[in-house]
């Protein structure tokens, strides 16, 4: 039997073999590691070999730390930044590995996987609302660029609201400056205050009201805890917002990345696949809430 | 009670949705304020007898703690309410709320607006409604926080 014939022929759960190739990393080199907080690093990297890759904002990648593991890291920066960026916060073996990698030092990289923010389509005039919380703006941050962008071409304004544990646990400081000297409305609250601390205190979701957004004319995007996502979500349809026009990132065992393994399904999703960016609306409002068994 | 009083009483969003005599009886125990950055709208263990309809600015709700100082639990802004103290007894304040910038607001006698309340079952029970509905927000916001969702997990 041809190889051509057991493709034409292959069962649906057997993947093409053109996507084979998915699950060969490609060697990139750590150009600069920036130490984010004190557990959150990001790792800008570069392939030894050209081409760069093309990805659009909310996709991510699978990172291996050789000889430990592969996680799912979303990438952080924008298609249009010359780097290509991941945070990693280091909460296990893999991510370890990876934070503690150096300049030089090689990781593997597959992808890039999954669904995207759909930031093209947002040089309407509708207002934006950004809700990341934690690490969670990570995924956010190249989109974010992006829309401040498209903002100052005259796209709708952006609304950027970020909560966190405690304010030294604040990610991409500059980066929040830089937008709201950009024009974006930028609002951030912790769960903790510090001394220091002079800004808001408590829920991410004490932010929505007042920010000052048209939420029957907006759409937005989250992304951080589930439980989190959860509340913003019904808070945003609580002011009026489209369920429809929301949009959430989840996150769950990814390992193959291309829906092949199952390991991320989620309901009838397979989040690597079919996410991990998805609508809010009408079967995930509903997934969210479902216990897993 | 002024016309300008009852139309700024009537603008908080605290107050959407009731009627226009509760709203006139809640304006009659009203008075507008202002507090300059820094100072107390209230101290822990005080006598509880007003609450605050934040207009501008911002309150921090804190506590003393021993060797920490005065840790805030939570700020408040325009929209919000501060003081839940004056609607039961001992009617005395649980916490400090401090303006952090120069807040505006509108300050309710409490013990005015309890006899109103006691004598006009609608207005306590309109009233009641909406400082529930309020205390259940706020309670909900906390047991997030007690998730203590962006704490380290480890998953991996």
């Amino acid at each position: 039997m041809s190889s051509d014939r057991t493709l034409s022929t292959r069962p649906s759960h057997v993947a093409p073999r053109e996507n084979l190739d998915v699950l060969t990393p490609i060697l990139h080199r750590v150009v600069e590691r920036i130490a984010e907080t004190n557990d959150i690093t990001t790792l800008v990297l570069e392939p030894l070999e050209p081409p760069s890759m093309n990805f659009r904002c909310g996709q991510f990648n699978m990172l291996c730390a050789f000889g430990v593991g592969e996680i799912a890291i979303s990438m952080s920066s924008a298609p249009s930044e010359s780097t290509l960026r991941h945070s990693i916060r280091d909460v296990g073996a893999v991510s370890h590995a990876l934070c503690q990698s150096s300049a030089g030092d090689l990781v593997g990289v597959r992808g890039p996987f999954g669904s995207d923010w759909l930031v093209e389509s947002d040089v309407d005039q509708r207002d934006i609302v950004v809700v990341a919380g934690g690490i969670g703006l990570a995924p956010l941050r190249g989109a974010v660029e992006e829309l401040v962008r498209a903002n100052q071409r005259g796209g709708g304004r952006v609304f950027v609201l970020v909560g966190a544990r405690e304010p030294s646990q604040i990610v991409f400081r500059a980066d929040l400056d830089s937008w709201e000297a950009r024009g974006a409305k930028v609002s951030l609250t912790v769960d903790l205050a510090t001394p220091e601390w002079d800004g808001r205190v408590g829920l991410v979701t004490t932010l929505l009201a007042n920010a000052g957004f048209d939420a029957t004319n907006s759409r937005a995007m989250l992304c951080g805890p589930e439980v989190m996502m959860r509340f913003t979500a019904r808070a945003l349809v609580d002011l009026g917002m489209d369920p429809e026009g929301i949009l959430v990132s989840l996150e769950r065992n990814m390992q193959c990345g291309v829906g092949w393994c199952g390991h991320c399904q989620l309901g009838p999703l397979l989040l690597c696949r079919d996410g991990p960016v998805v609508p809010y609306a009408g079967l995930v409002s509903q997934l969210l809430t479902q216990r897993e068994r | 009670m002024s016309t300008a009083m009852k139309d700024l009483v009537e603008a908080h969003p605290f107050m959407t949705s009731m009627n226009e005599e509760s709203i006139e009886l809640v304006s009659g125990c009203a008075r507008n304020v202002v507090f300059a950055p820094g100072s107390l709208l209230c101290a822990e263990g005080g006598d509880a007898d007003t609450f605050y309809l934040l207009r501008r600015g911002r309150v921090s709700i804190s506590a003393h703690v021993p060797g920490r100082g005065s840790v805030v639990i939570e700020t408040v802004g325009a929209g919000d309410v501060v003081g839940w103290s004056w609607l039961v007894p001992p009617y005395r304040w649980t916490f400090d709320a401090r303006a952090m910038d120069a807040v505006g607001c509108i300050a309710i006698d409490g013990a005015c607006l309890r006899v109103k309340a006691l004598t006009d079952p609608s207005l306590g029970f309109a009233l009641l409604s909406k400082v529930s509905m309020t205390l259940l927000e706020r309670l909900q916001a906390t047991r997030m926080r007690l998730l203590d969702l962006y704490g380290d997990h480890r998953v991996e």
